[in-house]
């Protein structure tokens, strides 16, 4: 895997031939089988290489100055999910949308210290907000398709909204489809209404929209806060099959959806860092005292 | 014991219940009375003024003999308006589209939107006398009186309703679709021509009708701007005629045949209304889902 380059916006680097080693097919989740070693419809593997992120010396304030995060460092380990647990208002989700610049869209909100991918510092002078939110890709609570465009439409939004050229639509559609594990289920009504699916449909098509950018990292914030436990199952699986192609940072209030889905565990506590380790850890045997009360549901 | 305590509580909220709900049917029923006797009156006086002539020819400006349709009066009214929605709408969709995705809480924002609200308070005559003295003295286009005047005076009239009610369906987007198209690396700019302007198309094109269909019924813009004239022109360079000039000047008239053709130009201006109203609804629909 080359560095993105995250200095110029360039519509068309963002092609197969623009990333350095072409990305495989996705994995055909019609068989069922959820492993690293599944061989696509080619010979090459699936497994693939994303980045890490690794935060330094976060800082990130609300309008009025609110000081909402407090000096987080944290590593973001390549092909991990990485959940970050704590309770309201503890800044996980604010930490979340600093990762891929969406905290400065809210009106008064700004960050400080660095944020980086793949060595390369996302709030660097000459690098493009519109290069980090291709190469970091990001699925919302609630499931927020296009209103105004079809199934076929929503996944491939991503790349029309962006007139990124020189991909085959149709095929990338379909792949990123496969790749949410919802191909099966719309396959023959690609032109119908993107809200006219259930709940968890549309937010597995929005998974499917943000991986069609083909970034390298996914934030998921609270993914399945909105779904049902089934739905929540599905999204659930498919995190774990998209950890072979992504780095996964995942915000969840549910601490049993991080003991299942999580590699490692953050839990932040009135914006600071409290505790990084191994989600086994983090559930049974944590550091600190606080996270101990929290895992254990003494407040929060 | 406590079966009766309950059933005496309720007995007397059901009442007022009833009461209430009386009352506000009423209220209803009283407010619907000039609307439907608007209506009655204007096909019952107006139908009868209707005829091929009617639509067909030029007012005359004969008081006896033959006085002619208000072929003029209703072109007239479709070109002016017409333009004067060409500018007014894009423009304050413009000022909304800035106000709600770029301006929002800044202090030039406030202002605008402070200066919107008291152009909506301004009266129409206003605009006309704004024109007369600043397009119509000052000779503007090499003519006094002319079509385009009285569209700019319209336009100026339409703008603040155009833009206010742009901004209050631009608002009901919900931010986390642009926050989804933002996150896929789409810039601004995209994301308010391609997701925010579509899904808030059908409530854009309800609120700037209202502004056209205050536009067509103004009398007072085009007084003073595009005037009355009898002949029919599709110069805009040239004075034009007008319905809601027309039958000013025909209601005024002491002539029964020319007060009934009053009657039969508002049946038409509401009816041209209704049209429009109609075909922008259906297209509006129609470019929702594709």
């Amino acid at each position: 895997m080359t560095n993105p380059d995250l200095r110029t916006m360039d519509d068309q680097r963002i092609t197969p031939e623009g990333e350095g080693a072409p990305r495989a097919p996705l994995p055909n989740r019609a068989g069922g089988a959820a492993t690293t070693t599944v061989l696509a419809h080619d010979d090459r593997q699936v497994q693939q290489a994303a980045p890490g992120i690794s935060i330094g010396n976060l800082q990130a304030y609300y309008r009025g100055g609110a000081h909402a995060i407090k000096n987080v460092s944290l590593e973001y380990a390549p092909n991990k999910v990485t959940a970050m647990i704590g309770p309201s208002g503890s800044g996980k989700s604010t930490v979340l949308r600093c990762i891929n610049r969406m905290h400065e869209e809210t009106p008064g909100a700004h960050a400080e210290g660095e944020v980086l991918l793949d060595g390369q510092d996302i709030y660097g002078g000459d690098v493009d907000v519109v290069a980090v939110r291709r190469a970091i890709g990001m699925v919302f609570q609630k499931p927020n398709p296009f209103p105004t465009m079809s199934i076929f439409d929503n996944v491939a939004a991503g790349l029309k909204l962006n007139g990124i050229k020189g991909v085959d639509l149709k095929q990338r559609v379909e792949e990123s489809l496969r790749g949410a594990g919802l191909w099966d289920e719309v396959k023959d009504r690609l032109g119908e209404p993107g809200i006219g699916l259930s709940g968890g449909q549309q937010q597995r098509l929005c998974i499917a929209r943000t991986i069609a950018v083909q970034p390298q990292v996914i934030l998921m914030d609270e993914p399945c806060s909105a779904l049902d436990p089934i739905a929540t199952l599905k999204v659930e699986e498919l995190i774990e099959d998209l950890k072979q192609r992504f780095t996964i940072i995942i915000v969840t209030h549910n601490m049993q959806q991080a003991a299942r889905v999580a590699d490692t565990t953050a839990f932040f506590l009135l914006g600071e860092l409290i505790e990084h380790a191994p989600t086994d850890k983090v559930f049974t045997n944590p550091g600190d005292e606080r996270t101990e009360q929290y895992v254990t549901g003494k407040f929060g | 014991m406590s079966t009766t305590t309950l059933t005496l509580g309720s007995r007397r909220r059901h009442a007022t219940d009833r009461i209430m709900r009386g009352v506000l049917l009423l209220g209803t029923l009283i407010a619907l009375v000039p609307l439907v006797a608007v209506v009655y009156y204007l096909v019952s006086k107006g139908i009868g003024a209707w005829s091929v002539e009617f639509f067909t020819k030029d007012p005359t400006g004969n008081f006896l003999g033959d006085q002619g349709g208000v072929k003029s009066a209703l072109l007239g009214t479709i070109e002016m308006v017409a333009l004067a929605s060409l500018l007014a709408i894009p423009l304050g969709w413009g000022v909304a589209l800035y106000l709600v995705e770029y301006g929002r809480t800044g202090r030039f924002a406030a202002t605008v939107r402070y200066f919107v609200d008291v152009m909506t308070g301004v009266p129409s005559i206003v605009f006309g006398l704004f024109i007369y003295v600043t397009l119509v003295l000052g000779g503007w286009g090499g003519s006094s009186f002319a079509g385009w005047k009285g569209s700019v005076a319209l336009a100026l009239l339409m703008l603040p309703v155009v833009t206010r009610s742009a901004e209050v369906v631009l608002l009901l987007v919900p931010d986390g679709l642009r926050e989804a198209a933002l996150a896929l690396g789409t810039p601004r700019w995209r994301v308010t021509m391609r997701v925010v302007l579509p899904t808030a198309l059908p409530g854009l094109v309800t609120g700037s009708l209202l502004a056209v269909a205050r536009a067509a019924g103004e009398t007072a813009p085009l007084l003073f701007t595009a005037t009355i004239v009898a002949g029919t022109t599709f110069n805009l360079g040239e004075r034009m005629n007008s319905l809601p000039v027309q039958i000013y000047t025909d209601v005024g008239s002491p002539s029964d045949a020319l007060v009934q053709r009053a009657w039969g130009s508002a049946l038409a201006l509401v009816t041209l209304i209704l049209l429009t109203t109609l075909i922008a609804r259906l297209a509006s629909r129609r470019s929702r889902i594709s």
